[in-house]
């Protein structure tokens, strides 16, 4: 059973993907640095309207929530994230991430790798649970199972219109239907798995929701949703140990600002509650959340947006992390921007390298791709 | 009676070109002939459009459906499930997919079935004026910023896009080339829009500004001058990487899933020589789309290609619901029924960003697997629903079955479908369970017919019934 094979001491990990190119710039404000207003003429945040971390940057107060996880020494942000010759193109761009493959095309995204390492005989189908509509590349390995919870978490299940005695039967023969059999090739094959898993996982994930109960009130936003039922999965101790989520889309070329208003509100509140709500259930310590996206905005904003650029910004938040800034932000000069852009000076598998093995306890190196500089964001 | 092979290849065209076809349909067409029906279906115009007058006496909220989700997914909806034109709503959907437009930041239904509407018309026309066209899409202008390029401000995301997703793919141009082309489109922009109240909202239409049009020199892709927009499109129209690009998206969406559009830089197509021949048709016709979809449904390699295509899930809602029949008129609850590809993971009209949807294999994951399954077993096993009633009257001609007629008899009934053997024994385990079955009296047709419906929830809820 799940509950013998792991603990809630185990370290968990919650990833929320920024999905679209969140701009780095007007996340972490270096609002001292006269380039920064040269640059920002349109999009640039106003002085009264940035709340301090200390004398070098600022968050916009629209990400309010994060301030406290900054003075309680909780958040970790990783600054000049991305890789050297990063493309501008969103959808290749997020592939390496998710693959830790910058030159081909990758097949096994980085935590799926790390849910084989976790549970190499696949006895729990809930090591791995993402909420949306789809599966990300990160999590997609052939073999490894992974729970994808596209609607509310008390509806996860096959055929719910058969019922009663007929239902056991049904289902045992779907899941023979579902048996890998030799030679149907690789996306039958992955069917299978995704069939039979996915049936096994219906009965553990439907009991999380009932175990439920908080103090806690989630704002009504598609990220506060998915976080909330992280939240329960995660308080249900069924053995999960990466979760993933996604918002989107901070492609903001255009009315940037109060898109970006929207976007960041919705995701700092959200990730408050789900903090607190972990807190209040004593199941806070062994989780961190990092948070991503594919690449930084363009340095000049472009009268009312930014465009594609290339170094970003990292966040990873928990009651274990090690507060601060890590690495330093690449330089706004013009000559030492790359086509405009800021040249990424912390390689994103840096980041990776430090959860795996400070935080997951896994060699790092046969996961992304290689051996990387290990920022210590850590205890 | 049509040959069983014959069959096998219409419902197959069918699939692909259209959105499947009940029995009686592919008797039909198979008595018509194959390469007369590829015809019909290139020629929509022969055909009666869809009856909106309908829709809007039942559905009056479908004409502008504003922001709202499912208003604007059940106007799509009626016409994907009652048109009789079915290649034209095919190549509205694959544009769709290419040309990927959305809700999330459009917020405005009304102008994106405005630009399917376009895909319909045009989208068998020719791929130049078609590009042409959405160039000066007010709602392709607000989804990639273009109102925002100005000569003196240039807003990259309306070039890049057009070149890295709707013509030549990545790789294909290098940054440069997206600096100037945007250039080329500075101007290119939507008149005021007329605020929404009091009277709600007014179509947005396209507007040329010269004195916001940056006429300078521009080098783009090899070629020097003081380009415009169309001039841009030109060139990359006869650029060899276009009818490559485009090509392969036809391939992919009609024949057989490839890997995802970003690694077609990297990864060559599984079949080679028909991309090649598909190339030489598009650039034989000057980019008019209608002679390579005929070449592409007459050819072997389509031919050869069943079910080697993950069904999407609008293919799978769409198909589904003409199948089952009963669904025509828009009923209470159409809101919901239009949502449910969302639920699979293709939410109509708001694709997650401007890349489109992952295809293929990636339309599969626990959560959307269950959701296919579930949609399709509850349609399929409510026998009053007309077209699962013709099924079973098929059924039932011979008076009585025993378990294999059952199983063989459900797969040719409902595709056909070919199912592993594997597969196939654990259906007919299933009817061993259930024994011979017949229509002899009134108690046993209740019997037979609960079985005919549960035989056929089973097999859409297989492996190979993902595929079409």
């Amino acid at each position: 059973m799940p509950e013998a094979q792991t603990t809630q001491k185990d370290p968990v990990i919650v990833v929320l993907q920024l999905t679209g190119g969140n701009d780095y710039l007007n996340t972490v404000i270096p609002y001292n640095n006269p380039l920064y207003r040269d640059n920002r003429k349109a999009v640039g945040i106003p002085d009264n309207q940035i709340m301090h971390l200390d004398k070098d940057y600022g968050i916009p107060h629209y990400m309010a929530p994060l301030k406290q996880f900054w003075d309680d020494k909780k958040l970790a942000i990783l600054h000049g994230v991305g890789w050297k010759e990063s493309p501008r193109s969103h959808f290749r761009a997020m592939d390496i991430w998710h693959t830790c493959e910058p030159i081909k095309v990758g097949t096994e995204g980085w935590l799926g790798r790390v849910a084989r390492e976790f549970d190499p005989k696949k006895e729990n189908v809930v090591t791995t649970v993402s909420f949306g509509p789809s599966l990300p590349r990160s999590l997609a390995v052939p073999g490894v199972p992974v729970a994808c919870v596209g609607g509310p978490l008390e509806k996860y299940g096959f055929l719910p219109t058969i019922q009663g005695e007929q239902r056991k039967q049904v289902l045992e023969r779907f899941a023979a239907m579902y048996k890998p059999a030799i030679g149907t090739g690789a996306v039958m094959d992955y069917m299978a798995d995704t069939g039979i898993d996915s049936l096994k996982g219906e009965d553990i994930l439907k009991v999380a929701p009932q175990k439920y109960s908080s103090t806690v009130q989630y704002p009504n936003t598609p990220i506060a949703r998915k976080l909330k039922g992280i939240a329960q999965t995660h308080l249900a101790d069924l053995g999960s140990r990466i979760f993933y989520c996604d918002h989107s889309t901070f492609d903001t070329h255009a009315g940037q600002n109060p898109g970006h208003q929207n976007l960041w509100t919705a995701v700092t509140e959200g990730v408050d509650a789900f903090m607190k709500d972990l807190r209040e259930h004593n199941h806070a310590d062994n989780v961190i959340l990092l948070m991503f996206s594919e690449f930084g905005r363009r340095v000049r904003d472009n009268g009312s947006g930014t465009d594609h650029g290339a170094g970003g910004v990292a966040f990873v938040l928990g009651e274990k992390v090690k507060g601060g800034h890590y690495g330093e932000m690449p330089s706004l000069k013009p000559e030492h921007l790359v086509q405009g852009d800021l040249d990424p000076n912390m390689d994103f598998r840096s980041v990776y390298s430090t959860i795996l093995d400070k935080w997951l306890k896994l060699n790092p190196a046969p996961i992304v791709n290689g051996t990387f500089e290990q920022p210590a964001f850590l205890h | 009676m049509a040959h069983q092979d014959d069959i096998a290849l219409m419902a197959h065209l069918m699939r692909r070109a259209g959105f499947g076809a009940g029995r009686d349909e592919l008797e039909a067409r198979v008595a018509k002939g194959y390469e007369a029906t590829v015809e019909e279906l290139l020629h929509p115009e022969t055909q009666p459009p869809v009856d909106a007058y309908t829709l809007l006496r039942y559905q009056p909220a479908s004409l502008l459906p504003g922001g709202q989700p499912p208003m604007g997914n059940v106007n799509w909806m009626y016409y994907l499930v009652n048109t009789k034109r079915p290649l034209e709503e095919k190549m509205a959907l694959f544009w769709h997919h290419v040309f990927a437009t959305g809700n999330s930041k459009v917020d405005n239904y009304d102008q994106l079935l405005e630009q399917i509407q376009l895909f319909r018309e045009k989208g068998m026309g020719n791929y130049r004026d078609l590009l042409l066209t959405v160039a000066k899409n007010p709602t392709m202008i607000f989804w990639l910023d273009n109102q925002q390029n100005h000569g003196t401000a240039v807003n990259e995301n309306w070039g890049r896009e057009l070149l890295e997703l709707f013509s030549l793919g990545a790789g294909n141009y290098t940054e440069k080339d997206v600096r100037e082309c945007s250039r080329a489109f500075t101007g290119w922009t939507f008149e005021t829009k007329i605020p929404r109240a009091p009277y709600g909202r007014f179509p947005w239409k396209f507007e040329y500004r010269p004195e916001d049009h940056d006429d300078g020199e521009k080098e783009f892709l090899g070629h020097k001058g003081r380009f415009n927009g169309e001039d841009i499109i030109d060139i990359v129209v006869h650029q060899p990487a276009c009818g490559k690009f485009i090509c392969r998206h036809l391939y992919n969406f009609f024949v057989a899933d490839e890997p995802q559009v970003p690694a077609w830089p990297i990864e060559a197509p599984q079949d080679q020589k028909a991309i090649d021949t598909l190339v030489g048709a598009f650039r034989d016709a000057k980019f008019d789309m209608k002679p390579v979809l005929r070449v592409l449904f007459n050819s072997d390699f389509f031919k050869n290609a069943r079910f080697k295509h993950m069904k999407s899930p609008a293919e799978v809602v769409v198909s589904t619901l003409r199948l089952v029949g009963g669904h025509e008129l828009p009923k209470p609850g159409i809101g919901e029924l239009s949502m449910q590809p969302t639920y699979m993971g293709q939410d109509l009209l708001n694709p997650p960003s401007v890349e489109g949807w992952h295809t293929g294999k990636e339309w599969i994951n626990s959560g959307s697997l269950m959701a296919r399954v579930n949609f399709v077993a509850e349609k399929i096993g409510d026998t009053s629903l007309p077209g699962v009633q013709a099924i079973i009257n098929r059924l039932k001609e011979r008076g009585s079955l025993s378990p294999e007629q059952l199983v063989d008899g459900c797969l040719d009934q409902i595709g056909p479908v070919e199912v592993g053997a594997d597969t196939k024994q654990e259906l007919l385990s299933q009817a061993k369970e259930w024994g011979q079955i017949a229509w002899d009296s009134a108690s046993n047709a209740k019997i037979a017919d609960q079985h005919a419906a549960e035989m056929l929830q089973l097999i859409v809820a297989t492996r190979e019934y993902q595929f079409g």
